[in-house]
């Protein structure tokens, strides 16, 4: 069954911004929603609201037709009634209960052999069935963060809010982690929201994506457009890189990998366990634009191509240039005069392979 | 010694603590977790019997439940003799007077849980209620004992609300420290001496278990 989200709320705060979002996100499953924004930009509340943990001043909440919030008439479903799974930042699971109380905790109304079965369900479907018996708190960032996850799926919700589901984490351990649950997230089949400031992790997981900053949604759309299309200068600034093409890697020699984007190749240092399909990310900051004739300096991609527009920024030039892709670099107002950059004048563009991100793409 | 008299003291200190425990678990919950804005008229209420003297505190027990006060009355309608001067009078002053002592640390450990494991809890579908008996309540344990031990060591002491609301009837409401005051107006220092050192004794053992456990016991009111 479909799944559609229709939120469209007011929350004010003394100390900070009055939140004002309206979304309509219609669910299919496996379909993983991402609110993306800065911290403070109010993603996290958004996701409180729908999990009833807190109350909007005006505004209305559906899902599935079904009121879940309505000031007007005031009804506030608990979020016991909800049907919800929700994984908070920190995880938050119980000291006075094991890993497997932990799981089990949600799980009343079943019987005894019931509850024992969906334990070992999840357990498994999570790969923790050796912690089942410790405490939390003996377990790892990593460990913790499934057995969260694991709680959380353990009443099979019908919807599954997932705050900042890896910043709790290490990097190398976020890598491996943000892996699993793209995969887990698809497995389930449970349609998500999914809360985070990580472009990486936007792009890993959402279906679609929502950005939101200072209380507003200012952009709904595949992670993908949204970042390399952004609508308006306030996207662009939030979303921060602008260059988003898909690619596959055509071969990984010492660390760095040759990627194919369109008809050109681009080379990036390569994270080994990446897949060969790719989303190539590259933040227009971190491209330099020289004249088509000059001698070529120490980044690994120069990349011939036309100019195809020129927007200006106040002291900085957004440029975008057709080198087989669109990419789009961000130069100063003195660079750009100095190379002459107009509409349909030849350019070579610029940049290291370790400005190169690449993201597993489903 | 007079066992009778420490015989009617545990009596008393157990009732009574047993008694704030559990009548001082929903008032420190409703302490701890209510958002109403005058909630602190309540809490100086409670907190109350730390600074009045005894005296005055059994003074308007007294009153409120004599023959002339409706309480009173009723009691007596219901029971046949008035509340005053008999162990159930006592037992209610006792309960009142050692009323923070239970209450204030059940409110501090239920303050220290944290607050998203509450949601956590919620989200998994538990109800409040569910929620403080399978959560709130066994991650505050340390806490539940200090309030009981608290309150039963406070009542094995207390004198001034005892003279004033139970007399000095012997078995039934003569406790130690009356005992101890009575030796002492009769001159037999070294009854009262045995007795004293009794008293210290326990009260000094009871405050090592809830220091030692706890060092928090006298924190004041939790805030949010």
């Amino acid at each position: 069954m479909a799944t559609e989200i229709a939120l469209n709320i007011r929350k004010i705060f003394v100390d900070r911004a009055t939140i004002t979002a309206q979304l309509n996100l219609p669910l299919a499953p496996p379909s993983v929603t991402i609110l993306f924004g800065p911290s403070g930009s109010g993603k996290t509340t958004i996701l409180r609201c729908l999990a009833g943990l807190e109350q909007p001043e005006a505004g209305t909440i559906l899902c599935n037709g079904q009121i879940w919030f309505d000031a007007t008439t005031h009804v506030h479903v608990p979020p016991q009634a909800r049907g919800l799974g929700y994984m908070g930042q920190d995880y938050a699971l119980f000291p006075n209960y094991t890993v497997e109380g932990n799981i089990a905790y949600g799980l009343s109304g079943l019987s005894v052999q019931e509850k024992k079965a969906r334990v070992n369900e999840v357990l498994s479907l999570l790969q923790i069935k050796e912690l089942a018996q410790q405490k939390p708190t003996q377990l790892s960032g990593g460990q913790q963060q499934r057995v969260a996850l694991a709680r959380a799926i353990a009443r099979r919700p019908q919807l599954l809010l997932l705050d900042e589901p890896l910043s709790a984490l290490d990097a190398p351990t976020r890598i491996k982690l943000c892996e699993d649950l793209r995969m887990l997230l698809t497995r389930l089949a449970i349609p998500s929201v999914v809360v985070t400031h990580d472009w990486t992790e936007a792009l890993a997981l959402g279906d679609q994506m929502a950005v939101i900053d200072d209380g507003r949604v200012l952009q709904i759309g595949k992670p993908q457009e949204v970042f390399s299309q952004p609508i308006n200068a306030d996207v662009a600034r939030v979303v921060g890189i602008e260059t988003v093409v898909q690619g596959r890697i055509r071969e990984i020699r010492n660390e760095l990998a040759t990627v194919q984007v369109g008809p050109v190749s681009v080379t990036a240092v390569a994270s080994p366990e990446l897949e060969s399909d790719v989303f190539v990310c590259i933040r227009a900051e971190d491209v330099t634009l020289e004249l088509a004739g000059s001698s070529e300096t120490s980044a690994r991609n120069h990349l011939r191509g036309t100019v195809q527009t020129v927007t200006s920024l106040g002291a900085l030039v957004r440029v975008t240039i057709n080198c087989g892709f669109l990419l789009t670099a961000l130069v100063t107002r003195s660079a750009h005069s100095e190379l002459r950059l107009a509409i349909g004048s030849d350019v070579r563009a610029a940049f290291k392979a370790g400005s190169v991100h690449l993201i597993p793409r489903r | 010694m007079n066992w009778m008299a420490i015989g009617v003291t545990c009596k008393l200190a157990t009732l009574t603590s047993f008694a704030l425990l559990i009548i001082g678990l929903p008032i420190a919950y409703w302490l701890t977790y209510s958002k109403w804005r005058w909630k602190f008229l309540i809490e100086s209420i409670v907190a109350l019997p730390l600074v009045l003297p005894p005296t005055v505190l059994g003074f308007y027990i007294l009153i409120a439940i004599g023959p002339h006060s409706p309480i009173g009355r009723f009691y007596t309608d219901l029971v046949g003799h008035p509340l005053p001067f008999s162990f159930q009078g006592l037992l209610l002053a006792s309960i009142l007077y050692s009323l923070p002592f239970a209450v204030q640390p059940f409110a501090t450990a239920f303050e220290q849980v944290d607050r998203k494991l509450i949601e956590a809890s919620w989200t998994l579908g538990l109800s409040k209620l569910k929620t403080f008996f399978r959560l709130i309540l066994p991650l505050s344990t340390a806490g539940l004992i200090t309030g009981v031990v608290l309150s039963f060591a406070h009542t094995l002491g207390e004198f001034g609300v005892v003279l004033m609301v139970g007399g000095n009837i012997e078995g039934i409401t003569r406790t130690v420290s009356i005992e101890i005051y009575d030796e002492v107006q009769a001159l037999n220092y070294a009854t009262a001496a045995k007795t004293s050192a009794l008293l210290l004794l326990v009260s000094y053992a009871v405050l090592l278990l809830v220091y030692a456990m706890n060092r928090r016991v006298w924190s004041v009111w939790p805030r949010k």
